[in-house]
């Protein structure tokens, strides 16, 4: 029988990164992710790691891309407003290759907005976040297990493809408890010929940047690019279906929203209505295939989300506009309720 | 005997400067204090935003290229991941005192164990002359074309003055490179800034008053006399902070 | 006798080197155009020169080495 411990959200990623060889971390306290960083705090002496309370979310990620020029398992965290602050950082990761992990545990804006859970940085997160052509892997948890999981697969993946990846949560995410195994397989992080860690007089020296002034040569940095990013969607897009096969009306919702449709969905199929759900569990690469699957059976797709519509846009595009895509939301903090969703779902039955 | 020939640390490659240009003589300084304490294969050098954003192509060191103000943060990270490393971080004064100034700051405040090279002159160099945070006032650049006026734009922020107020850094010296004299004394001070982090005793600043002769719109020779004439008086040469001998310049 | 030896083509001309020489060896060659198109420095007065270095210790593109 599996150990489990009863741990936050936030505080499964902390163990979660501690677990996957992650001995730096750096952040700047905002709230609903504070947590992390606490915990980091706390650990990272016991363990010969570094946390740094960086003067800003800029300084922090900057951190971030000296150690991962270093070639360690390195982190940050933060909530949606330090995201955007971290942007320029996560742009600069991209341009110069580098792997490493940013939580964003959401929360509602825009502006400095609220603190209660969101999902509005969808689109930030998914289209890249900063500025120039670019992705990072986007991974949504919808259980504090999965938020331990995910930020493991986060590293792992960030090595293999030399990408950013972030754990895309949201306020209650982070804050909620439940039991947690984390006695996973880590997936050691491979050799980093490329890293600086000096030439010990034994090499050409290495270099970490994202500056190419070059047309041609900024031309096929950014091809080759997206070639491996075409790897990343053939091999790592992730997605659960659940009550999909039969399907009349799904559901397209991850994170938290995925949780409570899930209750909806087991209420609609009580009263005979076939409803199943479609969970995306990387936000990029999207999960094409199961809607463009689905849209040959369901009559219509509800994205269920906690912003003004985002993932519905993605929705669309997999489903080819083959059926309609309605949205069924709630935005500023607040959480659509099971009966709110059931409601959408029987409304699109008739 | 060899007197003088190019250092190894540095390549032999161009270097993209203009005619005149005294990074290349900062360039040369680093690379010789790398070369006599033996340490260029566990050396790691953050390049700028900024005329000398490419420096990563001259060193013969590990380097990184950072986002524009971000080095001394990137510095941080790169010595926290192994402080048995030598960093360096080499900003102009756009780069370390306008965009980058709060990571400036607070890498001296924890005392980082890192070495700053900071160029001063008084201008944002590469994208073509325009008003730094150390422009002197009544200084023509592209965006103050009348002058600085400090009503409009406060004055020129010094930054040894400025970092001498905190507890944390180990070691600040402004020195220039306008004559030998003054250029010799500037490698003492460089090679005092990297034994400091070998030493491991923290933050070191060395800030080198220099000149951008293309963006003055001078001469070369007349650059140096005008470091002479018009930033010294407002930027005096010294040490504004020694722990080791407890000096702090009032 | 000094020697001095010159990346002539990594020169761009800007004569720093020419004034701090204390004995006026160095020149630039008005009658040369180097590989970046400038007239390229050169020793006018060799004879002259004491192996100080100043000339190096200068120059910011480091072409000169002076050998003693």
């Amino acid at each position: 029988m599996a150990d489990k411990v009863l741990m936050k959200g936030n505080e499964a990623i902390a163990e979660a990164a501690i677990k996957a060889g992650c001995r730096h971390y750096f952040g700047y306290p905002i709230t609903p992710q504070t947590e992390v960083a606490a915990y980091m705090a706390k650990r990272m002496p016991k363990i010969g790691g570094t946390f740094l309370q960086a003067e800003s979310e800029i300084a922090a990620i900057n951190m971030v891309y000296g150690v991962a020029s270093a070639g360690l398992r390195v982190m940050t965290s933060s909530s949606s407003p330090g995201i955007s602050l971290k942007g320029e950082g996560i742009s600069y990761l991209a341009g110069a290759d580098l792997p490493a992990l940013v939580v964003n545990v959401q929360r509602g804006g825009p502006g400095l907005g609220g603190i209660q859970p969101s999902q509005s940085d969808y689109f930030q997160s998914t289209r890249g976040g900063g500025h120039g052509d670019y992705h990072m892997i986007v991974l949504a948890p919808s259980s504090v297990q999965e938020m331990a999981e995910m930020t493991v697969k986060g590293f792992e993946l960030a090595d293999k493809y030399r990408m950013t990846a972030m754990v895309l949560a949201d306020g209650t995410m982070g804050q909620m408890m439940e039991p947690v195994d984390l006695n996973f397989e880590v997936a050691p992080a491979p050799e980093k010929p490329w890293a600086t860690t000096g030439t010990e007089m034994k090499r050409k020296h290495n270099i970490v940047n994202s500056l190419s002034l070059v047309p041609e040569e900024l031309e096929k940095l950014n091809i080759a690019r997206f070639e491996r990013y075409e790897l990343v969607k053939r091999n790592e897009t992730m997605y659960e279906e659940y009550m999909m096969d039969d399907a009349d009306i799904a559901i397209a919702a991850f994170g938290i929203a995925a949780r409570v449709s899930k209750n909806a969905v087991n209420e609609a199929r009580k009263r005979g209505i076939k409803a199943g759900l479609i969970r995306p569990i990387t936000l990029w690469p999207f999960p094409d295939a199961p809607f463009k699957k689905a849209a040959t059976h369901v009559k219509q797709f509800i994205s269920v989300e906690l912003n003004m519509g985002q993932m519905i846009e993605d929705v669309r595009l997999a489903s080819e506009c083959k059926v309609p895509v309605t949205l069924c939301n709630r935005v500023g903090g607040m959480i659509p309720s099971p009966e709110q969703v059931l409601d959408a779902i029987v409304k699109a039955s008739k | 005997m060899v007197v003088y020939d190019k250092p190894h640390a540095l390549l032999d490659v161009p270097l993209h400067y203009c005619p005149g240009c005294l990074h290349g003589v900062v360039h040369k300084l680093v690379a010789e204090v790398i070369d006599e304490l033996g340490i260029e294969g566990k050396t790691i050098g953050i390049a700028p935003v900024g005329c000398s954003v490419m420096a990563y192509d001259y060193f013969a060191c590990d380097m990184i290229e950072a986002a524009h103000g971000r080095a001394p943060a990137v510095a941080t990270g790169v010595k926290r991941a192994d402080p048995s490393k030598v960093v360096f971080t080499y900003q102009g004064d756009g780069d370390l005192a306008s965009i980058g100034m709060a990571e400036t700051v607070h890498a001296a405040a924890r005392n980082e164990n890192i070495t700053v090279i900071f160029i001063n002159n008084a201008i944002y160099g590469m994208t073509g002359g325009q008003m730094a945070p150390t422009s002197l006032v009544g200084q023509v650049t592209q965006t103050s074309p009348y002058g600085r006026d400090p009503k409009l734009c406060g004055y020129p922020i010094r930054v040894c003055e400025l970092l001498s107020e905190l507890e944390g850094p180990e070691y600040l010296e402004r020195v220039t490179v306008n004559s030998i004299p003054h250029i010799r004394a500037a490698k003492t001070a460089i090679k005092k800034a990297f034994t400091n982090q070998i030493e491991g005793n923290g933050f070191s600043l060395i800030e080198v008053v220099s000149s951008c002769p293309t963006n003055w719109g001078m001469t070369p020779q007349n650059a140096l006399k005008w470091i002479e004439e018009k930033m010294l008086p407002y930027y005096p040469l010294g040490v504004y902070k020694d722990r080791s001998n407890g000096e702090v310049k009032k | 006798m000094a020697k001095l030896t010159f990346r002539t083509d990594n020169c761009k001309g800007c004569g720093l080197c020419v004034d701090v020489c204390p004995k006026k060896v160095l020149a630039l060659a008005t009658d040369k155009i180097n590989k970046r198109g400038h007239h390229p420095i050169e020793a006018a007065r060799p004879d002259d020169c004491i192996g100080c270095g100043s000339c190096a210790i200068m120059c910011p593109d480091f072409i000169i080495k002076v050998e003693r």
